[in-house]
């Protein structure tokens, strides 16, 4: 896979990645993928009145993972959680102008992060009652 | 701008004065070297003797009759294997590689294993270097010939190819070599290496594509592939691809003279490549072996980063990776597994195959670029938090693979 497989799109998200890091402050995080696959993706999410006030990421991964990250963490910002809920690989994936059809499986890595996020965010609610 | 060429294991530009010499073949002596009752023809043939005269030198074998002129290294593999299997009269017969080698061998062996014919994997140390005992342990009366490649194209590595010459030799056993990548970087010489058959390709080597040849030693027989006209001696029919024989001739003639200066010139990037790489960036490791390897190779892996998100941020080297995330299969390198190296860390390997355009303004440009992007990618890389944090992300217990 080179530079000129992927949209302008995932390049520009590649090279600028947007909310990279962890949330000191965040009440969900979502660690999902493994290394021997070649993606990891950690995403933490700070959650207020079931709304995502912010988000960030951090990703090992190829072009692809870490720009579907990116994007990921750009469409949940300021979502309340159901409609975070709708927020398909798909959806990711098109937002980003369209992935290599091999790479789609990043996308898939971007929304079972959001999923593993929000059930550990829902899972320390329930601890703290 | 375009990048720096830095993928010469894949294939190498051609050489100007390779070019210059194959044009009048492609326009005015356009004859048929088979078919030289006329001057057209006679040309033709000329050019290929000199062609094939030039091949002989670069191997140092003995007579131009050895040279089997091939349209790629692929075929000159396939028709070693399958032509020593269709002439064997053993049941069974047993042939030697190791799990190493291109996929023009190891794919043609797993055909000819529907054919009863097995495949014997000799073992190999961390670097990938064959384990001459285990050549000796695995050969027998049924073993019909030992397939061994020069360098690989990944890792580098180099093959002791006279030592496994002198033991094919002892038992009376043929011994191929694939050399594509180690030619005109190392000398190999059919003589004193005891080598029987040995593929060449000449885009690898600053010639054309479309041409390779096999060198096939006096006194050993092989089926051919190709049935036809009875070009080159009646191993391999088809009207001769002029052009790039010669092409692949004075490509032979430059390779030979490179053996000295020019390898020495690139040895010398590769070294202050790798060093650079390891003494500047911490957690990277060198794949294959530190001395015996390709001059032009260098295979590093950047642990905590995925080999493509790297070469996407140097993008202006063009190189490539033994990350699963850059084929189209999504399967890593089975190089790098065969000797050892976690898939975790074969993610992460970039290989760069160095050459004659290379300077060292390139290596120094290459080394800040590296330097840089890989502090980015770790500074976004989960598993390099975690390892700071004195997590072994290699016996973390990660969820199940979902591909």
């Amino acid at each position: 896979m080179s530079t000129f497989e992927y949209s302008e799109k995932v390049v520009e998200h590649y090279e600028n990645p947007r909310n990279v890091g962890v949330l000191e402050d965040a009440n969900g995080v979502g660690v999902v993928g493994n290394p021997t696959c070649g993606d990891v993706m950690k995403l933490s999410i700070k959650v207020e009145n079931e709304r995502i006030v912010d988000a960030k990421f951090k990703t090992f991964g190829c072009g692809a993972a870490i720009a579907s990250s990116s994007m990921l963490t750009e469409m949940v910002k300021g979502k309340t959680l159901d409609e975070v809920m709708e927020i398909t690989n798909k959806a990711v994936a098109e937002a980003l102008d369209g992935l290599p059809k091999v790479k789609l499986h990043c996308s898939v890595l971007a929304e079972d992060a959001l999923r593993a996020a929000i059930d550990d965010y829902r899972k320390n609610q329930k601890n703290k009652h | 701008m375009k990048p720096i060429y830095m993928d010469h294991h894949a294939t190498t530009p051609l050489d100007p004065r390779v070019l210059e010499i194959m044009l009048p073949y492609l326009q005015e002596h356009f004859g048929n070297p088979s078919s030289s009752t006329h001057i057209y023809g006679e040309i033709a043939k000329k050019a290929v003797e000199a062609a094939r005269e030039q091949v002989v030198q670069l191997l140092n074998a003995q007579n131009p009759a050895e040279i089997i002129f091939t349209s790629c290294a692929t075929e000159s593999n396939n028709m070693v294997l399958k032509g020593a299997v269709a002439l064997s009269k053993v049941e069974n017969p047993e042939i030697i590689t190791i799990a190493t080698e291109h996929k023009a061998i190891l794919d043609t062996l797993k055909r000819l294993n529907r054919q009863g014919v097995v495949t014997r994997l000799a073992k190999i140390d961390k670097y990938g270097i064959v384990d001459l005992d285990s050549i000796k342990e695995m050969i027998n009366d049924r073993t019909i010939l030992i397939t061994i490649q020069a360098a690989n194209s990944e890792i580098g590595t180099l093959q002791p190819l006279r030592s496994i010459g002198q033991i094919a030799k002892e038992h009376n056993i043929p011994f191929h070599t694939d050399a594509v990548q180690a030619l005109g970087k190392i000398k190999v010489d059919v003589e004193k290496d005891h080598i029987d058959f040995l593929s060449i390709s000449a885009h690898k080597m600053y010639g054309p594509k479309g041409v390779g040849a096999l060198y096939l030693r006096k006194g050993h027989r092989i089926a051919p592939l190709l049935d036809g006209g009875g070009q080159e001696r009646g191993v391999r029919s088809g009207t001769l691809n002029v052009p790039g024989i010669i092409g692949l001739g004075k490509a032979a003639e430059i390779a030979g003279s490179d053996l000295t200066g020019e390898a020495d010139r690139v040895r010398q990037l590769r070294d202050m490549l790798i060093n650079g790489v390891l003494e500047r960036i911490d957690q990277t490791t060198l794949n294959g072996h530190p001395t015996l390897r390709l001059p032009n190779n260098a295979n590093l892996s950047f642990s905590y980063i995925e080999g493509e998100s790297l070469i996407l941020a140097c993008k202006a080297f063009a190189v490539s990776t033994g990350s699963a995330c850059s084929s189209e299969t999504l399967k890593s390198s089975y190089v790098l597994k065969a000797i050892g190296v976690p898939d975790s860390l074969a993610h992460s390997s970039i290989r760069f195959g160095l050459g004659k355009s290379n300077t060292k303004e390139d290596i120094t440009l290459l080394l800040d670029t590296l330097e840089k992007n890989v502090k980015r990618l770790r500074d976004m890389s989960p598993l390099y938090e975690m390892a700071q944090q004195g997590i072994d992300v290699d016996k973390f217990e990660w969820g199940e693979h979902k591909h």
